[in-house]
């Protein structure tokens, strides 16, 4: 079940209970940007990506970078899902390799 | 330093490049353009607004670069459905979400392709003709010229190494160990030189 395994981040505050994963989308559960690893977009340039369109501090940008890089995944931004398909369609124009999904657990 | 983006004065980067590596990089960039292929306003003719309103595909593209220049938005490794409604639902979201975003994003990469292609053909190579070392010229960058350049460089490298299928780290690994007979060899030469060429870029936006 790959959809509970994301590692906590941070700054997200996650609802521990939702068991069942329901196929529709719940209203109330708010919806996160997830970056995934790639072998190719250098470290650096992650954690430029992660300044620069999110303003986050150099300290949090390298954090999460590291995250992608070691757990294969992070989540980077959380909201509506509006807001988040406009985190992924910005982070695929930078191209990193970013999904979006409700946070269920 | 060869190879290796510097800072400006005032703001903006430079590197030196000979002939060479000008033609390697613009003929990638070219290809690049190719591959992403014109905008919709270029199919449909004289309207103006065509491209204001034009949908893009729904479907994923089939070349794995592009595959990878324009993932799916809502399924990716890890993201397991778990039942074939989900499944469904997934497919539905990133056909949608495709249609609103692909064609800005196609148009996005290209305004970068384009703006690396305009400043190496601005360039006025000197030099060379016999003596040591070949004809070369000192690109220089603005600050938004260079964050063009760090996105089309970015691209070309996902481009090249989706095309020498590099799909986890241990790939790159095995590129740097590659013998020189290997057929593959020059395209690794420009992955990994290019990868020099980002990282200094990187390194000279954020100082």
């Amino acid at each position: 079940m790959g959809l509970v395994t994301a590692p906590a981040p941070l700054e997200i505050e996650k609802t521990e209970s939702a068991e069942e994963v329901s196929a529709v989308p719940e209203p109330d559960v708010p919806w996160v940007t997830i970056v995934h690893n790639d072998p190719v977009n250098l470290m650096s340039y992650v954690t430029y990506v992660f300044q620069t369109y999110f303003g986050y501090s150099k300290d949090k940008a390298t954090k999460l970078m590291l995250d992608v890089h070691h757990k294969g995944r992070a989540v980077v931004s959380s909201g509506t899902r509006e807001e988040m398909e406009r985190d992924v369609q910005a982070m695929h124009g930078y191209g990193l390799w970013a999904t979006l999904q409700q946070d269920r657990k | 330093m060869p190879g290796q983006f510097e800072p400006l004065p005032g703001g903006g980067a430079a590197v030196a490049l000979d002939e060479v590596e000008i033609s390697i990089i613009r003929s990638l960039a070219v290809q690049l353009l190719e591959l992403i292929g014109p905008g919709p306003a270029e199919d449909a003719g004289d309207d103006p607004l065509a491209e204001l309103f034009a949908e893009g595909p729904s479907e994923p593209p089939s070349d794995p670069v592009l595959q990878r220049l324009f993932p799916d938005a809502y399924s990716g490794p890890e993201v397991e459905a778990t039942s074939p409604e989900q499944v469904e639902e997934q497919r539905a979201y990133s056909a949608e979400f495709r249609r609103f975003t692909e064609n800005d994003l196609r148009a996005g990469k290209r305004e970068n392709a384009l703006a690396v292609i305009r400043s190496l053909d601005a360039l006025t190579v000197e030099g060379g003709g016999g003596g040591e070392g070949g004809a070369s010229a000192v690109l220089k960058l603005s600050e938004e010229d260079a964050k063009q350049w760090l996105g089309a460089l970015n691209d070309l490298r996902l481009a090249i190494g989706s095309r020498l299928d590099v799909v986890d780290e241990e790939d790159t690994d095995l590129l740097y160990r590659l013998p020189d007979e290997d057929p593959r060899k020059p395209m690794v030469m420009a992955y990994l030189w290019l990868g020099g060429l980002q990282e200094t870029l990187v390194e000279t936006i954020m100082q």
